[in-house]
């Protein structure tokens, strides 16, 4: 296996508090020294100027397929990934069928290496069908490789289902990964609910929607000892009830999407489809929320939240465009543009948040995922951290275009990625 | 050319938009504009039974949809009054039930050189949508519980022939404010042209949240009444609501419809206004509805004349 040396770098690896200018060596699919100027054979990477950081890892992408392929593929989608510099994505199956059985598992995992992009680990389903009614197979899921369980955007509603997979899941060491939402309340609505859906006639998705569930959700971990990711939390009220439950000492972990701290509801004001997501864009003061979240630590991940979704779905009107984004390629710019930019978040912080973080949620430190530690596995994204550019959704990798987000300038983009050793990806 | 038309070879300056989407973005200057132009085609048109051929040889699509009776007509007769021709659309039956989008429906309606698409659609935004993608003039005709700016032209401008100006009025616009377009264009309007504005209904229905904007909210219809220069009762949008926000249309009834026992309370010369449909009985009895106070029937003939002005402004503005 060819080695690779990466030199001149600011090598940042929040695992283990490490940030310096130093060289990397990888032999064999792993990072194997530092601090070496030359190695013989080697294909040599001039980092200087560059961030030298940890492969990203995303805990929130929808491939689409099998089923929705009009939208995504696991070919196109982990290009996408790629070109965003994530090494390894945690694919949630909001497929037709759901992954709910451990052949759909073996089946994405095929394709993925096929593909041959990027590492894929796939989240099987909580219920059947995604319906929230009765247990998926979760041990035959585990048993074919599913690393979590989640229903996905569909937010289980029934409390009980949601205890008995807290307490099943315990057998097998995985988390449930869960999008906090009362469909109760947010049924038919298109956007957050406040004073701009109220001027624009639009039907609210009230904060309230998420905060129930994230209290609900709180207490059913507490109760049963299992292990709960709250996927995407967006309302100031949700980001309280996670910090005081951390701070009572109960096994819990809470992400955002990218999106939700960029962007408020006031875009929806062109009514423009792309504007509508799941968890909705809210108002500024949950914004703030959310940012002040991360930097104090109650919200330990940053997802992409990638739903890409073909540009005939989104033509449609408000009511019937479905919701999400593509969002792989623009979540590191968004993360260094909107929080390391203006202060936030320091590097390390961020980071952490984008690779070891999620390699905890997802258990996936003991194959050394989410870190630059000598013999971990030389998944590595240099990132160029001042470069300006437009996001152009033409020159996506996705399948699908479909972002709120083009035509914003946004600062640094991953200029190459390497996935166990090898160079997948370089600008 | 006749001298009637001769006065409306040219449209005012301050009028320079294609499209008439909403009032929110209105100026009132250009409010005032669209309601001078709405009374001088009243005027010239005899009560709008007259022609003033100022659109002859242009065209006018009327893309509905959702049912309508009276703003349909009502726009297909405005055109038809300025000498312009009308293409009617419905989605029943229409290629969108086919699976068409709004879009690409426009588009080809557009490809059949029309100069205006009316349109109104269930959904908010889907006229925003429109103007982006077609060159001619697009005037929204009530898009979901969002705007219908035509509506609010005709309440402001029968409210203003009976009254001579907005300004210092207390206008109460009474009923499903959540749900209700001839709310929400009403609101920027009023407010616009200087009237005091209380928006009254159950609290399910009127969100206190309307205050941020300089609007008065009441619970209690009792309370406001004796206060009020204008009453507008909006109509109870059950086919908008996924669940019910009161409990029984006899219990709305008893708190919210205008009726003789609380007509005694109200100011002499109080206007009663309804954009219609109105359910007798419910938001308004029958003694109210056809009483002395009620303006209902001039609102219906001011939409022509405001229809007539908005036609005219925007298709000419959009040839420039």
């Amino acid at each position: 296996m060819p080695k690779l040396l990466i030199k001149n770098g600011r090598l940042i690896c929040p695992d283990q508090g490490l940030d310096r200018v130093t060289s990397l060596l990888v032999e064999d699919k792993r990072i194997i020294a530092y601090d070496i100027d030359h190695a013989d054979g080697a294909e040599v990477i001039d980092a200087g100027g560059k961030i030298v950081a940890p492969g990203l890892i995303d805990l929130h992408t929808q491939l689409r397929e099998p089923g929705l392929e009009e939208d995504e593929t696991i070919e196109s989608g982990t290009a996408a990934a790629l070109a965003g510099g994530y090494t390894t994505i945690a694919c949630l199956p909001e497929t037709d069928p759901p992954i709910d059985t451990d052949s759909s598992v073996e089946f994405v995992r095929q394709k993925a290496v096929r593909a041959g992009n990027c590492n894929v680990y796939v989240i099987g389903c909580v219920s059947k069908n995604r319906e929230g009614k009765e247990l998926a197979e979760l041990g035959s899921l585990a048993e074919a490789g599913a690393v979590a369980f989640s229903d996905g955007l569909n937010s289980i509603q029934s409390s009980e289902l949601l205890r008995r997979a807290l307490e099943y899941s315990l057998m097998f060491d995985k988390p449930i990964l869960h999008h906090p939402e009362s469909i109760e309340l947010s049924r038919g609505g298109v956007m957050h609910e406040g004073k701009v859906s109220l001027v624009l006639g639009l039907a609210g998705m009230p904060p309230e929607a998420e905060d129930v569930m994230t209290s609900r959700d709180i207490r059913l971990t507490e109760a049963t000892g299992g292990r709960l990711h709250l996927l995407n939390i967006s309302s100031s009220v949700s980001v309280e009830l996670v910090r005081r439950t951390k701070l009572r000492g109960v096994k819990l972990t809470a992400g955002v999407c990218a999106i939700n701290f960029t962007l408020t509801d006031e875009k929806l004001r062109s009514f423009d489809s792309h504007y509508k997501l799941n968890p909705p864009l809210r108002s500024r003061d949950h914004v703030e929320a959310c940012i002040a979240g991360l930097k104090h630590g109650t919200l330990d991940c940053i997802s992409s939240g990638h739903a890409p979704r073909a540009s005939e779905k989104k033509m449609q009107e408000l009511d019937l465009a479905p919701f999400g984004m593509s969002s792989l390629e623009t979540t590191l710019p968004l993360v260094i543009t909107q929080l390391i930019e203006p202060g936030h978040l320091d590097w390390s912080t961020a980071l952490s948040k984008l690779t070891i973080n999620p390699a905890k949620v997802l258990g996936l430190t003991k194959g050394s995922k989410g870190t630059l530690r000598i013999g971990a596995d030389a998944d590595i994204t240099i990132i160029d951290p001042t470069t300006r550019w437009t996001i152009d959704p033409t020159q996506f990798k996705s399948k699908s275009s479909n972002t709120p987000l083009a035509g914003m300038e946004v600062i640094g983009r991953a200029t190459h990625t390497i996935v166990c050793g090898e160079v997948k990806y370089a600008a | 050319m006749t001298a009637a038309a001769a006065e409306f070879e040219k449209i005012p300056a301050v009028w320079t938009r294609r499209h008439l989407l909403d009032l929110e973005s209105l100026s009132p200057e250009e409010l005032t504009c669209i309601l001078d132009a709405a009374d001088r085609f009243k005027a010239a048109t005899d009560d709008c039974r007259r022609k003033i051929s100022v659109l002859t040889g242009r065209t006018l699509a009327n893309l509905f949809f959702e049912n309508s009776t009276r703003t349909r007509n009502s726009f297909s007769l405005a055109a038809r009054r300025l000498g312009a021709d009308t293409v009617e659309f419905s989605s029943s039956g229409s290629s969108t039930a086919k699976g068409e989008t709004v879009i690409d429906t426009a588009k080809n309606i557009e490809a059949m050189n029309v100069d205006a698409m009316v349109i109104r659609h269930r959904t908010p935004g889907s006229p925003y949508l429109l103007a982006k993608s077609v060159d001619c003039a697009v005037v929204n005709a009530g898009d979901g519980p969002h705007e219908h700016p035509t509506q609010g032209l005709l309440d402001i401008l029968t409210i203003r022939q009976r009254r001579g100006s907005l300004q210092g009025l207390t206008v109460a616009l009474v009923g499903d404010i959540a749900h209700s377009r001839t709310a929400r264009s009403n609101i920027w309007g009023l407010k616009k042209l200087g009237a005091h504005v209380i928006l009254c209904g159950p609290a399910t229905l009127v969100s206190r949240r309307w205050e941020e904007f300089g609007v008065e909210v009441a619970y209690r219809l009792d309370d406001i009444i004796e206060r009020c220069d204008v009453l507008n009762l909006l109509r109870i949008q059950f086919e908008r609501q996924y669940t019910r926000p009161f409990p029984s249309v006899r219990e709305y009834a008893l708190l919210y419809a205008m009726n003789r026992d609380r007509m005694r309370h109200a100011k002499q010369d109080i206007l009663i206004m309804a954009p219609g449909p109105i359910n007798r009985g419910v938001e308004i009895t029958p003694d109210v509805a056809d009483g002395p106070h009620s303006v209902i029937l001039e609102q219906v003939t001011n939409g022509i004349a405001v229809r007539m002005a908005v036609l005219w402004l925007t298709m000419n503005a959009a040839a420039v």
